[in-house]
């Protein structure tokens, strides 16, 4: 393995693995922060050069962080199928990168994935500009199936993700009914609670469950409380149909989140056998460049390639939604519109290439460089990019979460520009409440007192 | 053309630029930005421009207007805008622009000198160099510069039983929204309890662990500080109070007391003055803050 390179005379020395990948990164704010990046464009470009003639096996031997020490490693690894992997360990970054430009097929380009460990595909992401990972990007689409398919071709799914800053029914009913009304959770219906306990978790779930049945809708539940919580939910037969957790790629960065990898598996078996989903697929899983960094459990590892570890363990609980949210920690880890953009495309990507059916959050702070022309233009190239889902916001503006993501508005633009079409089965219920036809919204759509039936909680009492 | 005819064209323009406001009656440039229209024309009598309100239902022959208004008052969320194809109309989209505009000004904004003028605060700083230092490294923006420790040595009154700060953390528009009436009511809450309190000043590109290289440094026991919140769009006036006995490097954020929200559409700054005067009594009384005050207190 050569970790040595030379550009213009000058010659480069990088000191592992982890130094090359972390210094080959486009910058990013989080990597500059814990004093992992390239001092310059020039030593960036060299630590590509390096990357570029690794073999995969260089990377496949050297963990960024030590089989021993991490379970997030022991997973990727224990789960890696060798025969493929051996097919191909003495391949370059550098050809592997063209051998999947030049693809033609999905499933040989799930196949190989099966024998890459994620920093191999992280390794690949960085050796790729905007527009490859978007041709990358596109050639794959997973399907996965709860109540609902999603990524089917040509089809793009929404999050009616319609929080409210008290938990308020009422509220949360309003933001939903405008979300439906434009055409928004064939995805799922998902709201992030703000007290994270079971008894709210009962109170909001049956809301969105009653609402569910009222108008036969063709979708899935989740409230993204914490794991724990839904596991005590359904224990009470709270109808589940998703679980919901925020993953990270590092085994210190997920004990901060308070999960382990058995943990997960509980969840995600009990969910088979407890909770109310047709399956296979009952995980949806959030993800961030950055997170590790901000818990302080980065372990000397860039962003990019911990996402991508986080994907590693993502596609080891087949889930039916992986949904990715850099930008919204902040300006630590991610700082400008031009950072944002470029990490939701190599998320994208490395999703896709990890065989996950992937959706993005393009998204931003009010502390960050960006705004909503960059949040625009990042989420038009991820649906280029063949994304299985967006978030569905209302106005954009996300009222108890305090970030802005895409709207409903700016769903509703994607499809009709670039003629996508929600999932079948939620585009023939729209056209039956006269929202949609043939895939376009009506006069009707955005008035959300089209859903005008009486709405009544377990107990009898109207809502 | 002739030099007389290039005179007179000129004196006529300078007249002109007077008659609109560009220079004064001497031919000095004026500071006040002259309005563009001419006399006479509509734009100069008229009233200025503004934003719909937010409340507004902007649905196009909706099924149930009455349904509508309900969930009008159900949330916060921007809904209703209604749409033009699946766009949003211009009213909406230009009440969003100018929120987001609100908060990117609130967090990039430094704040008037004017201002601390009128407190009565002295500015120091941290070791952060700019904004984008300070956003971008968080730790830095919890330790001061030498010259500031050395100003606050010189400045302020030592071992007072209260120390209060003012921060502006993530935004400056709440500092400057909120400074002006929480500080009195808080400051007359503390003297009728017979509490001593120190000299305040302003940390310029602070966060809430700046307290902890104060509060050793000027021997207070309890710390007050008042630190601007990331803005939402909703508001960007939010500020909180975080509050510690005796904090230094080692303190949790278990350790310190939090009031959020304070803003003019939550806890109001008065309220939430005399509010603080009995946390601090408390804090004093059982030297300790954050989760173990709340337990002893219970």
């Amino acid at each position: 393995m050569n970790l040595k390179s030379k550009i213009n005379n000058q010659i480069f020395a990088f000191t592992s693995v982890a130094d090359v990948m972390a210094k080959a990164n486009a910058e990013k704010s989080g990597d500059a922060l814990v004093g992992l990046s390239a001092a310059s464009a020039t030593e960036r470009v060299a630590a590509k050069l390096c990357l570029a003639e690794m073999q995969l096996q260089d990377i496949y031997e050297n963990p960024v962080i030590p089989y021993e020490a991490d379970a997030v490693t022991r997973l990727i690894y224990d789960r890696l199928n060798t025969t493929i992997y051996r097919q191909i360990a003495g391949w370059t970054v550098s050809e592997l990168r063209e051998h999947i430009l030049a693809s033609t097929s999905q499933n040989e380009l799930l196949n190989l994935s099966r024998g890459l460990t994620s920093e191999m595909i992280a390794a690949v992401a960085k050796l790729m500009s905007t527009m490859d990972l978007v041709y990358a990007a596109k050639k794959i689409k997973v399907q996965a199936h709860c109540n609902t398919t999603i990524g089917l071709p040509g089809t793009l799914s929404f999050r009616n993700q319609p929080n409210h800053p008290s938990d308020s029914i009422e509220g949360i009913l309003a933001s939903l009914k405008e979300g439906l009304s434009f055409g928004s959770g064939d995805a799922v219906l998902g709201v992030n609670p703000v007290v994270d306990n079971v008894d709210n978790f009962e109170r909001v779930m049956n809301a969105l469950v009653n609402f569910r049945k009222l108008y036969d809708i063709p979708t899935q539940c989740c409230i993204l409380a914490h794991v724990t919580t839904q596991m005590k939910a359904m224990e009470k037969d709270v109808p589940v149909d998703l679980v919901f957790q925020s993953i990270a790629g590092t085994e210190t960065a997920n004990q901060a989140f308070g999960i382990t990898i058995p943990m997960l598996q509980e969840a995600h078996d009990m969910a088979l056998k407890q909770g109310t989903a047709t399956g296979p697929n009952v995980m949806y899983f959030e993800t961030g460049q950055g997170s590790e960094l901000s818990l302080n459990c980065h372990h000397g590892v860039d962003e990019m390639t911990l996402e991508a570890r986080t994907y590693g363990v993502g596609r080891a609980f087949a889930p039916f939604m992986l949904n990715n949210v850099s930008g919204f920690i902040g300006p630590e880890t991610i700082y400008t519109g031009k950072e944002v953009i470029r990490a939701d495309l190599e998320d994208l990507f490395m999703g896709k290439m990890h065989g996950l059916p992937m959706g993005i959050a393009p998204c931003y702070t009010n502390h960050m460089k960006a705004d909503q022309d960059d949040q625009e233009v990042g989420t038009m190239l991820c649906a280029m990019a063949g994304a299985n889902f967006f978030m569905g916001v209302s106005g954009g503006d996300d009222c108890m979460l305090n970030y802005q993501d895409t709207s409903f508005h700016d769903d509703a633009s994607i499809r009709e520009i670039l003629g996508l079409r929600p999932s079948p089965e939620f585009e023939k219920w729209l056209e039956g409440l006269d929202i949609m036809a043939d895939g376009k919204l009506t006069a009707r759509a955005g008035d959300p007192s089209i859903f005008d039936k009486p709405l009544y909680n377990n107990k009898g009492n109207k809502y | 053309m002739n030099t007389q005819t290039e005179k007179d064209i000129a004196a006529n323009v300078i007249k002109e630029l007077i008659a609109l406001g560009f220079l004064d009656s001497t031919g000095k440039t004026t500071n006040v930005p002259p309005t563009l229209a001419l006399p006479g024309s509509p734009a100069v009598d008229s009233e200025p421009v503004e934003l719909l309100s937010a409340e507004l239902i902007g649905v196009d022959n909706p099924h149930n207007l009455d349904a509508l208004k309900i969930m009008r008052k159900a949330t916060p969320a921007r809904i209703l805008m209604g749409r033009c194809g699946c766009r949003q109309k211009t009213a909406s989209l230009l009440r969003f622009l100018a929120d987001h505009a609100a908060a990117v000004d609130a967090v990039f904004k430094d704040l008037p000198e004017t201002f601390l003028e009128q407190q009565k605060l002295f500015q120091v700083k941290t070791v952060v160099r700019d904004k984008d230092e300070y956003l971008m490294k968080p730790e830095l923006g919890k330790r001061l510069d030498e010259a500031s420790r050395a100003i606050l040595l010189e400045k302020c009154k030592k071992n007072p039983q209260v120390q209060i700060i003012v921060v502006d953390g993530l935004s400056t528009t709440s500092i400057e929204a909120n400074i002006g009436d929480v500080m009195p009511a808080l400051v007359q809450g503390l003297m009728t309890m017979g509490v001593s309190v120190g000299t305040p000043f302003y940390v310029k590109y602070g966060r809430v662990g700046i307290m902890d290289d104060i509060a050793p440094l000027l021997g207070c026991e309890v710390i007050v500080e008042f630190i601007g919140e990331r803005p939402g769009l909703i508001t960007a006036e939010s500020m909180s109070a975080y509050l510690a006995y005796k904090p230094t490097h080692a303190t949790i954020e278990a350790e310190r007391t939090v009031i959020s929200n304070i803003h003019r559409g939550g806890t109001g700054p008065v309220e939430a003055g005399a509010h603080l005067a009995t946390v601090v009594k408390q804090m004093l009384d059982h030297k300790a803050g954050g989760v173990k005050l709340a337990e002893q207190v219970k």
